[in-house]
This record gives structure tokens, sequence and C-alpha cells, in this order.
């Protein structure tokens, strides 16, 4: 089992964001947390990762996330959060490069042998390699998204978790990002946790998924199991596949070159 | 590798000319003042002296070794470790603007130097010292009480909360400052020149003093520099990536509330430095602590040697007292910075 969640609770003084929140993950599988805004997913996150005091038991491994040290936690969770507010103008390559902090050990030594070939991989990746002697405070906020991709790419770690990774993101680098993340997902070792709101995406990939609505957890298993009109009418207080429905109708004859149906 | 080595370090090139540039200022504001000695009288005096050899007749020796040279290094030991602080607390914080003093330990440690100048406190067998060991006290005093009221307030212990209470203590401590300057008396002549900051009267035993919190304190941080670029991109990120973010805040608060002790307890309260040599160095080091952090150690002792220097010189044989040459030439040089950059931005 890669990681155990038991009984999360999370709260902002009194509300609670998350509540009594239990699942699993296993090796190999995309977990989808999929929600209205204010459901608690990414508070789901921020205790999967012990990024905030909560209550209830996370397992890492069979280690509890609370008793790790920080540098073997981060080399099994890996977050990409939503939202970096930057300062200073650090290099795209600089903040990629902190990536690997987890792998160094010792104060001055900084032995990490896979290191460069990693921080190169996850630049190319993500289509920074050109941008990586660029100041971060230069860029969009899809770039800057995709040089924190790169950061946790880097990192390497066993349990991805992305937090509205598509965020901010093009259409080209949404692709590549869910598809290199369905591929990530298939190495030996590792899983997936990501929040999405596009439910498209959490049809089209991802093995699981996990429905809340005020903190709870409505339902959770396989994609058919959980995105199953009866489930997401209720968490959305709406007729989700006639509005998903609605969306794709524009583009109805778009690939024999008409213009596709604009009216709705 | 050394690609990786010259990204995230201070090139031996660098650190070869900051070095010299840090010697030849020291022989520099050695030499010049109410007498000005030639540099190679300088040098050689210097030489002897740290040789064994009995220096040669004259006046200038025991002005060189017994007046300006441990001034001289007490000044340029200071800058260094203000500076230092002010660029860690910088990348700590994530706030441009914060240096030593935003924690308000400084403060904390001005607070205990007046009260001990008032009350005239001396210490058995150190004549002299009692401003210096109240100094110290009360900025590790400051420095606990600060760190226990930011952990009762918020036990996430968060940027925000440090910053909120540094500052409330800031102003508490330099009321209590201004309530005990009123009842000095006779005194307040001495306290309020004290409290613009001078070196005047600095002997090796105090730039000993200096370059041991610097050696260590300034050590721990000068190692830090990757943690410190974690914080500086973001406290949360710091966290993901896998930094022990509240060891890591603690053991920097703790370095720099010891070297400001020290600092404030000998030099009094020397303002501008922390902030200013930091954001002129990050301009030409880029933000990269690893690199910035070596750099503006050495550029803060140069910049306030020189300030110590133009203190001494300005007005002769009026002494400014050094906290205002600082604040002078920081402000002004800040401004100019500020506009340049914003002129080249436009362009």
């Amino acid at each position: 089992m890669m990681l155990t969640a038991s009984h999360i609770t999370l709260k902002y003084g009194e509300r609670k964001a998350v509540s009594d929140v239990s699942f699993s993950l296993q090796e190999g599988q995309w977990l989808m947390v999929i929600g209205p805004n204010g459901a608690g997913k990414s508070s789901l996150i921020a205790a999967l990762s012990n990024t905030r005091p909560f209550q209830g038991k996370v397992t890492v491994r069979g280690q509890d996330i609370r008793i790790l040290p920080p540098r073997p936690r981060a080399q099994a969770v890996g977050v990409l959060a939503q939202h970096q507010a930057l300062h200073y103008a650090f290099t795209v390559e600089e903040v990629v490069r902190l990536g690997r902090y987890a792998h160094r050990n010792g104060w001055l030594a900084a032995h990490d042998p896979q290191g460069e070939a990693m921080v190169g991989q996850a630049l190319q990746w993500t289509g920074m390699a050109e941008l990586r002697e660029r100041s971060v405070l230069t860029l969009s906020g899809g770039e800057r998204q995709r040089v924190f991709l790169a950061q946790v790419l880097a990192q390497d770690p066993a349990i991805l978790m992305l937090d509205e990774p598509a965020e901010a993101l093009d259409l080209k680098y949404q692709k590549t990002l869910f598809e290199l993340t369905d591929v990530w997902a298939a190495q030996p070792g590792k899983a997936v946790i990501s929040v999405v709101h596009d439910l498209s995406v959490a049809r089209r990939f991802g093995s699981h998924a996990l429905l809340m609505r005020d903190g709870k957890c409505l339902a959770q298993g396989t994609k058919a199991e959980v995105l199953q009109p009866k489930h997401l009418n209720k968490a959305y207080g709406m007729d989700v596949g006639a509005w998903m429905r609605t969306l794709a109708l524009p583009w109805a004859g778009y690939e024999n070159g008409q213009n596709g149906n604009n009216q709705v | 590798m050394n690609k990786q080595a010259s990204q995230e370090g201070l090139s031996p090139y660098a650190w070869l000319l900051m070095g010299v540039g840090v010697l030849v200022t020291a022989l520099v504001c050695i030499s010049v003042g109410s007498v000005t000695l030639p540099l190679g009288t300088t040098w050689k005096t210097l030489l002897e002296a740290i040789l064994g050899r009995v220096p040669q007749e004259g006046v200038a020796a025991p002005i060189l070794l017994s007046v300006r040279t441990p001034r001289v290094v007490a000044a340029g030991l200071t800058g260094a470790a203000l500076s230092l602080c002010g660029a860690a607390m910088q990348g700590l914080l994530r706030n441009p603007l914060a240096d030593g003093s935003t924690l308000g330990v400084s403060s904390g440690a001005s607070l205990g130097a007046v009260l001990a100048m008032a009350l005239g406190l001396q210490i058995p067998g150190l004549p002299n010292a009692g401003p210096m060991v109240m100094a110290i006290l009360f900025a590790f005093l400051s420095l606990l009480l600060i760190l226990f009221l930011a952990y009762a307030f918020d036990r996430s212990f968060s940027t925000h909360t440090i910053i909120l209470v540094g500052v409330i203590f800031s102003m508490f401590a330099g009321s209590l400052i201004s309530l005990v300057i009123a009842f000095s008396g006779e005194m307040l002549r001495t306290i309020t020149f004290w409290s613009m900051g001078s070196l005047a009267g600095a002997s090796y035993t105090q730039g000993l003093l200096l370059l041991i919190a610097l050696a260590v304190f300034g050590g721990l941080l000068l190692v830090r520099g990757g943690e410190l670029n974690a914080f500086a991109i973001g406290e949360e990120n710091a966290h993901h990536i896998g930094i022990n973010v509240r060891r890591v805040k603690l053991e920097a608060l703790v370095c720099v509330s010891a070297m400001i002790g020290v600092g404030v307890s000998i030099g009094g309260t020397i303002g501008f430095v922390g902030l200013i040599v930091p954001h002129i160095v990050r301009l030409i080091t880029g933000p990269n602590h690893r690199k910035l952090l070596p750099a503006a150690t050495l550029a803060g002792a140069v910049f306030l040697m020189l300030s110590d220097l133009l203190a001494r010189t300005a007005l002769s044989p009026v002494e400014l007292p050094i906290g205002v040459v600082t604040s002078l030439i920081g402000a002004s040089t800040f401004v100019a910075v500020i506009f340049r950059r914003r002129k080249r931005r436009a362009a």
C-alpha cells in the first residue's frame, strides 16, 4: 500500500475543511480528487502532505507521515501546490534544482549523482529547458506553473500530489501534463493524487476518483464507480452530464474542417 | 559537477576579488585619519606587529595599533555581521525590507545597554563592559520572549506572526528606552550619542568577540544558503521539498539574534547596513543565497569601514555618529538604485 488516510479531519478555526475522510492508494493508481469549490480538495492535499496540522492518520509506505523526517517525507511525497507567489528573481534552473534537496545529504557535500540528469529531464519534459536561465519573475502564470511542475518532477517522489495542476496552463501543456502524469503513474513504485476541476480530464485520465463536497467524501472507488450521474449531480447540484454535452456540442464537425456548430 | 558548483556558490575569482577589496579598504581606513600616514608605513607597522617585532619609534605605531586598527577591525566585523543578518532575514522572511532589526532583538539589546548606562552598571573584573554584557543578555532575553509570544499566538510559527511580534516588541522596547532616557539625568548625552551608533574606542577584545560571533553564528548561516533559497521562494514549497522548516527558521533566528546582540553591544544601533548592502549585492549576484550571503558579508565589511572613515574624517575633529552616516549614505543610495532600476525597466 502506497498511502493510507484514516479519518482525516482538517479545521480552519472551528470550520471543518475536511471531515473524516478515509481512503487508500496503491502502486500504479492515479486518484482524481474532484468536487465543487470549497469542497476541501486542496485542504485534503495539505493534510496528506503534512503541510497543515490535521486529525487522523496518514501513512506513506507504512510509515506515519507525522513521524517521517522531512527528507524521507519529500522522497515519498511531492506536491505541486496552487498559486506560487514569487518575490525574488531566481532563475528557472535554480528553482527546479531545489527539487533535489531531499536527495542531497550532508551540509556541504551535495552528493547527488542522478541530480543533474533529473533536473535536465524535468526541464525538458516541461518545455522549460530553453528558459532555464530566465528569471522566474519574468515568466507568465502558466510558465511559472511549469517551473514548479519541473521542480516536483526533479524531486522524483513516490507519490505525486498535484493540486489543480492544469490551472493557467495552455492546451499544449495541459495535454503534456496529463499524458506525462499517466506515464509517471505507470512506473513501478509510483502513484498520483491530483485535484482537478475538469471532469472530462477525470473521465479520460486516472484510475480512481474521490468525490468531495463540504469537506466530506461523497463517493470513492474506481472512476467508473464514482463518475456517475447520481454522485456528480448531487455533488455539484446540477445536471453535470447535460452541461458537459453542451460544452462538447460546438465541436461537432470540427474534425472535417468545418467551423463547427457555434450555436448553443 | 563544475557547472553545478559555479552556479551555486561564489567563484574563486569573486572570492579573491572581494577578499582583496576588504583588505585594501581596511589598509586605507587604518592609514587615513586626523594624521594620515602613507599606506606603505601602515603596512609595514601592521606586518611588524603581526610578526611580533617591536615597532619603530614615533607617533605612527601607537595611533595605528592601539586606536585605528581595533576600530577598523570592529567596523569591518560589525558591517559584515549586520549585512549577513540582513541578507539572511530578507530571504527567511521573504521580505526585501527585513533586516536584523526586524525581529526586535536589536531594540531589546539597545534597551539593555541603555539601562546599564543610566544605572551606571559595572561588571566586576570587566571595566566599562556593563552596557555590552547587558546588551547581549537583553538580546537573548528578547529573542526568547519574541519566540515565546510568536509560538503562543500561532503554533505553526508563521513568518507573518514573527514579523508582527517583532515590530510590536521593537515599539515596546523603544518606548521603554525613551522612558529610561527621560529619567537618565546627566547620562542623557552619553546615551543619546551611543544610540546613534559609534565605534570610537573599540578594543581588540571587542573585535575578538565580534569575530567569534561572526565565525560561529555567521558560519552557521552561511552553510544554510540552500535552505534560505527555498524560504525565499516560499515556506510551503520549502516544506514540500523536504526542508525542516521550523528547525531552520529557529536556527537562523538564533544566529541573527546573537550577531545583532553582539553588534549592538559594541557599536550601538547602526541602521541601514543590513537593508541596503544585501539589496545592492543582490542586484549583482542575483538572489541565490549561496552567492548572496558571502558576498553581502564581505561587502558589509567594506561599507561599514568606509562609513566609519567618513564619520571620523568628514567634519574632523568633530566625529559624526556612524549610524547617521550609514543612514545618510544608505537612504540616498537606496533611492538612486531604485530610480535606476525603474528607469532601466521602463526602457
